[in-house]
């Protein structure tokens, strides 16, 4: 029985902890080679998510048929008009919208990014960090408000598709009886987040461009004397960044109804999993992810709560000071990078 | 401190004395002239200069002063609770349970420097938000907000023989109720005693070692000076500056919620900083009382002032405009706040006072020009002239 409970509790963790760990990574990314605190990048990843959104709205746009269902008198409904055309394919879009968001975010994404870089933040990369915390901070403020206006303010909420809208039965992998009942989407996530950490990294493991890029992390104004335009990376870094959070938010909505704080929301306790990882570690910020995520879940389990009550509430940035105050660097900082 | 600048720094204390307590008639051409956003104007004009000790001499960002003001609110409420509804008993209580709250973050948080300081002072503003609305409910009665009752003990009134009303009790200063004009100017002379304060700090050794740390930390302690003491205690003052902030909130208006610790009420007092112009001294309230005197004005904008606005423009046109302008006013106000916050990073870092200086330089640059123009010190000033 307790058994049970904690699977369940690492497996919630375990979606949760992706969804940081892919906040985190582009976070990181973008202060170790720019050298720039992005406080905009909660905004991303809610722009991602309302990009699934918008995609939604688009295929859902209705007309009115007749509904053969009520005979006795002339009835109409409503039904998008790709299932009202294509019955077949339309309908599968539609139900499939999510997934197709993700081909919809990436160009967007990737835009949004780059204009970003090259009209914002390129200009922030020699002045002090608490300018760059308070221009991204102000933007961050302006593109919540502007999704407030076109969105409103109540959550929208995105259904995955019909296939895996049910729950898994993960008790009976494990061999431990019928009681762990999972969602497939949350299951799809982890496998998710686990396969776009896996790709951002082995791009900066294994291609010539990572490889730059690494080195840029390392010395920036070396690898500028060896005569490579670090500056044009940079700004690729940035757009795969926003790309990457951007995704995280579109692959999270039939988790949680997207709204417009729910940037900040993340954003805020993703700062933290960067620090408890250590600025400017990739491999530490993915790692402190999935650790605060599931320390997040098992300090929500009741047994937990009843002890130390309201521990679920600040277990995070608990953990963040004692993190800070023990180990300065976080777990996997190195000396060097991001000191002050 | 030699003698002229002690007189300057007097006369700049008269002079920001005279305007906020005459504010009630310069401001009347204004339509700001009522109490209520006076004292708004009051309180988070003190609330940016106590931040200003800290951002502007020591140059460590805070992002969680808010949860100071929250705590000031609560400690004040309480205090109007269970002793009495006199607001002197309720400002010292919550400027020192504030200055202790700020004693024990600061101890913590000034361990790191640089953006971590930031995330930390963030961590706990955050911790204190989610606490105050989940297990402290009983301290802080989570989403309703703290809020008089007609059942509290009010110990020391019930002492002093005031007797108990049918209505809710009103906050008073030994009589005289604190709400209206008499509630203004009571924020204005704290608000100047906050000032006064502040100057004294910022001309005293103390003020003079904060601003050598800013400049360079790790020279200062080469000096054989030990920092942390000198960090912390402008720390706990800017917290305790917060506090007095948060008690004044509840003393014109007794009641305090959560949402006044959330991390955009702790940007918002940055950006009050930064807009009016980071250590120096008049800059925080002007910055204060530039965005709260704009936020007045805005959000009371809705469709129907607009269309008024733009009547001169062709239908067509105005159309547009209205839609545009629609996304600045009204509950729009955040969008033109988040507006303000990158144009003045970007463009005038040194806010207010940085504008008000290189106009003043412009002036006399020019003046300076005609007696002797082979002394052209100031290249822009020439280039404009």
């Amino acid at each position: 029985m307790l058994l049970d409970a904690l699977l369940l509790q690492v497996l919630n963790g375990l979606d949760k902890g992706g969804a940081y760990a892919l906040i985190a990574l582009g976070l990181t990314l973008v202060f170790g080679t720019l050298g720039v605190v992005n406080f905009a990048h909660g905004a991303l990843f809610m722009l991602g998510a309302f990009c699934a959104v918008t995609l939604e709205k688009i295929l859902t746009i209705s007309t009115k048929v007749k509904d053969e269902s009520i005979t006795f008198f002339e009835a109409f409904k409503e039904v998008p008009i790709l299932e009202a055309k294509f019955p077949v394919v339309g309908g599968f879009i539609v139900d499939y919208s999510v997934p197709f968001a993700i081909l919809f975010a990436i160009p967007i994404m990737l835009a949004i990014g780059l204009i970003m870089e090259r009209g914002l933040i390129r200009h922030f990369y020699k002045r002090p960090h608490a300018d760059q915390i308070l221009v991204t901070f102000g933007l961050a403020i302006i593109i919540q408000e502007i999704i407030k206006h076109y969105f409103g303010a109540n959550p929208i909420p995105q259904s995955a598709p019909d296939i895996v809208s049910g729950s898994a039965n993960i008790g009976a992998v494990f061999g431990l009886g019928d009681n762990i009942v999972y969602p497939y989407w949350r299951l799809i996530y982890l496998g998710f987040s686990l396969s776009v950490i896996g790709g951002v990294f082995a791009f900066l493991q294994f291609t010539t461009f990572g490889m730059v890029v690494r080195a840029g992390m390392q010395d920036r104004e070396m690898v500028g004397l060896l005569g490579i335009d670090i500056q044009r990376r940079f700004t690729i870094v940035f757009g795969l960044a926003s790309v990457v959070a951007g995704l995280a938010g579109v692959m999270y909505t039939p988790i949680l109804p997207p709204d417009y704080h729910m940037g900040m929301d993340f954003l805020v306790l993703s700062f933290v999993v960067v620090v408890v990882g250590g600025m400017g570690s990739l491999g530490g910020a993915v790692l402190a992810g999935f650790m605060l995520g599931i320390l997040q879940s098992f300090a929500s389990m009741n047994e937990i709560k009843s002890i130390i009550p309201g521990i679920d509430q600040i277990i995070i940035y608990l953990v963040a000071v004692i993190v800070l105050l023990v180990r300065p660097r976080g777990l996997m900082g190195r000396k060097g990078i991001m000191e002050d | 401190m030699n003698k002229l600048s002690a007189v300057s720094d007097w006369i700049l204390f008269a002079g920001f004395s005279i305007a906020v307590l005459s504010m009630p008639v310069w401001l009347a051409p204004f339509g700001a002239d009522y109490p209520d956003l006076m004292q708004r104007f009051a309180i988070f004009g003190l609330f940016a200069i106590g931040f200003n000790i800290l951002f502007g001499l020591t140059g460590y960002l805070s992002f969680g002063h808010a949860a100071f003001l929250g705590i000031g609110s609560y400690a004040a409420v309480w205090s109007f609770k269970l002793l009495t509804m006199n607001v002197l008993p309720a400002i010292m209580l919550s400027v020192v349970v504030a200055g202790v709250f700020a004693f024990a973050v600061g101890y913590i948080s000034l361990r790191r420097s640089g953006i971590y300081f930031s995330i930390l002072t963030l961590a706990f503003a955050q911790m204190s938000y989610n606490l105050a609305y989940s297990v402290l409910t009983p301290i802080t009665n989570g989403e309703t907000g703290l809020q008089l009752t007609l059942s509290d003990a009010r110990v020391i009134d019930g002492i002093a023989g005031i007797e108990v009303t049918r209505t809710l009790p009103f906050t008073n200063l030994f009589g005289l109720k604190m709400s209206g004009m008499p509630g203004f100017y009571f924020c204005a002379v704290v608000l100047i005693i906050g000032f006064f304060i502040s100057i004294r700090i910022f001309r005293s050794p103390f003020g003079t070692m904060l601003k050598g740390i800013k400049s360079n930390q790790t020279r200062m302690a080469y000096t054989g000076l030990n920092t942390r003491p000198y960090l912390l205690w402008a720390f706990i003052i800017s917290g305790m500056y917060a506090g007095l902030a948060g008690a004044l909130m509840a003393v014109t208006d007794p009641l305090a919620g959560a949402e006044r610790m959330q991390w955009t009420a702790s940007g918002e007092v940055v950006l009050m900083t930064i807009l009016g112009g980071v250590g120096t001294l008049v800059g925080p309230f002007l910055g204060a009382a530039f965005i709260k005197y704009f936020e007045n004005i805005f959000s009371a904008y809705n469709s129907t002032n607009l269309n008024q606005v733009f009547d001169f423009l062709p239908d067509g046109i105005q159309a547009v405009a209205v839609d545009v302008a629609g996304l600045f006013v009204g509950s729009g106000w955040h969008l033109t706040l988040g507006l303000l916050f990158m144009v003045t990073v970007i463009f005038l870092p040194g806010g207010i006072m940085e504008g008000v200086r290189r106009l003043g330089l412009l002036v006399t640059g020019k003046s300076k020009k005609n007696k002797a123009p082979a002394a052209g010190s100031s290249s822009t000033a020439n280039e404009h002239s």
